[in-house]
């Protein structure tokens, strides 16, 4: 046997490929998921709901992208009509995705134990959005933060001023287009 | 006839009563308080701007300077985001670890908050006891990980460092020594009339503006509202333990004071049975790749630390670095019932129903 014989043929390398997101296997949540956007599309118009979708890493959370016009009346329909109440707010945030701002609640039913996400899209020239105070008193001051840190105005806030940063700031330091002053730092 | 007049009282950022740099401005009239007005944002450091430029695990260090009595639980916080959008297997051992150490830096917390709370309205010696238990917990996570305060000690998918040799055992001295201890305590404190007289009916609220203000933790449970994430959205392996959850009646400093008593007991409880099951051997790190690329996707989890509820929000775009990082900080959301609780308060209450709420200001202002 000659010496190139013996070598196995050295294949070349398959070319790196990204794996296809296998298809997930549907949620156990899915039918709360439908009934929820139903009732909110047959109270508020078809528009209402721009999107909803389950978020399965997150133990299965419900999420619901509301349009802005119907933000503070779907808000107040699953606090105080619907029939889990989302009385308790958990958590709110706002996210630069560079085409667009979002700001999410995170709502809670202390009596049911469930929780949803509630999400609207804002532009970065216009974002305004109505607040929230008046249903939800823990909402002053993450809004208040949401305006420092975010630069996302809310109308009808009762003191809408910024809450972290010294009153002089320029800027809204967690929009992705901030320049930061000092790169070092 | 007497006529009073308005008054504007500036307490604080540096004074040793407001816990830390908050502010607070006040309009007195008389001795009465009209108007409150905390005034946030001297320790802010921008963590979550911070983030988006640091890995996953260089995150971890800046959580130990959010809330820096209970550095654990903010560990836990960020690295149990992480796994949860990754979808990582934890080794039981790790488990096991990070439970006892969440509890008893929970202990240590509380522990903190019971000694200058009394020293807050008069009590000089409570202080030097809590103190001197509290030392006790430091020693022990600093012979595992080597620091006091500022651990550093989780990573996404398990623990840094494993138990020395004979770590286990003094954990549970410790456990039978705390447990006779708050009996001391309450010997020393419950019963006490001046404490009774100073905390017992004042500054109670009722559960509804608890829950509209989205407080957590003890400062909702005093209203009699049963809720522990550690019961009503298990993670870790707390499904595992037998402990309770205590609640108050009409919210008031007293009852905060019984509740968050209660909570060390339990808290031990719970370090014991973990003691007693902890495995003789096994992983403290599961399966993790070298360089952390989170899936993209979006996790919010909560989770119970000494103060409420401590959320962490992660953004992935399926880099090694967050996208956005948000923490639902529980002292943020618990300080703005301040203003409600202190309107046509006495004066001399102030300090009392501040100190209540038990605030870290590295975590108000993130």
């Amino acid at each position: 046997m000659s010496e190139e014989e013996k070598k196995p043929p050295v294949r070349p390398k398959p070319a790196a490929k990204k794996p296809e997101p296998k298809p997930l296997p549907p949620s156990p949540k899915q039918p709360v998921m439908d009934a929820l956007a139903t009732t909110l599309k047959e109270k508020f118009g078809e528009s209402a709901v721009m999107e909803g979708y389950i978020n399965q890493p997150n133990d299965h959370l419900c999420t619901l992208i509301i349009s802005r016009e119907n933000w503070l009346p779907v808000l107040q329909f699953l606090r105080d009509e619907h029939s889990t109440p989302f009385d308790y707010l958990q958590n709110a945030s706002a996210i630069d995705y560079e085409t667009h701002l979002e700001v999410v609640f995170h709502l809670h039913s202390l009596e049911k134990k469930e929780m949803i996400a509630v999400k609207v899209r804002l532009d970065h020239e216009n974002a305004e959005l109505p607040s929230s105070t008046a249903l939800f008193p823990a909402a002053n001051w993450n809004e208040r933060e949401m305006f420092d840190l975010m630069g996302i105005t809310f109308t009808g806030h009762p003191d809408l001023k910024r809450i972290l940063l010294p009153d002089d700031w320029v800027g809204h330091p967690l929009r992705k287009d901030y320049v930061a002053f000092d790169k070092e730092v | 006839m007497i006529r009073t007049e308005e008054m504007l009282l500036n307490v604080g950022p540096q004074h040793p009563s407001t816990h830390g740099v908050l502010r607070l401005l006040v309009k007195v009239d008389g001795e009465r308080i009209v108007e409150a007005e905390p005034v946030i944002g001297y320790l802010h450091r921008g963590t979550e701007k911070l983030a988006e430029d640091l890995s996953y695990t260089q995150i971890i260090p800046y959580t130990d300077r959010m809330d820096y009595l209970s550095a654990m639980t903010n560990n836990y916080a960020i690295v149990h985001a992480t796994e949860k959008l990754m979808g990582l297997e934890i080794p039981e051992r790790a488990e096991f670890l990070r439970v006892i150490v969440m509890e008893l830096n929970r202990v240590a917390s509380h522990l903190v908050w019971m000694g200058t709370y009394l020293l807050d309205i008069g009590a000089m010696s409570p202080f030097l006891y809590a103190f001197r238990d509290r030392e006790q917990i430091l020693d022990l996570f600093n012979e595992l990980c080597g620091a006091r305060l500022t651990y550093n000690y989780m990573r996404v998918g398990g623990v840094k460092w494993d138990a020395p040799a004979g770590w286990i055992k003094k954990v549970e001295q410790f456990t039978t020594y705390m447990q006779k201890q708050i009996k001391e305590y309450h010997d020393l404190v419950t019963g006490n009339e001046i404490f009774i007289g100073r905390t017992k009916g004042i500054g109670s609220y009722d559960q509804q503006t608890a829950i509209r203000y989205a407080l957590s933790g003890a400062n909702l449970r005093v209203t009699g509202l049963n809720w522990d994430l550690r019961k009503d959205a298990p993670y870790s392996i707390y499904e595992r333990f037998a402990f309770e959850v205590p609640v108050g009646e009409d919210g008031d400093l007293y009852q905060k004071y019984l509740c968050r008593m209660k909570e060390i007991d339990e808290s031990l409880k719970i370090v014991a049975q973990a003691v007693g099951e902890f495995p003789s051997e096994g992983k403290i790190m599961g399966k993790v790749p070298r360089v952390l690329r989170v899936p993209e996707g979006e996790v919010y989890v909560g989770i119970e630390s000494p103060r409420g509820e401590l959320g962490c929000h992660i953004v992935s775009k399926g880099k090694d670095k967050p996208w956005r990082l948000k923490f639902r900080r529980p002292s943020f959301y618990n300080l703005q019932i301040l203003p409600i609780l202190l309107k046509d308060e006495n004066l001399s209450n102030l300090v009392a129903i501040l100190g209540g709420i038990d605030i870290v200001l590295g975590e108000v202002d993130g």
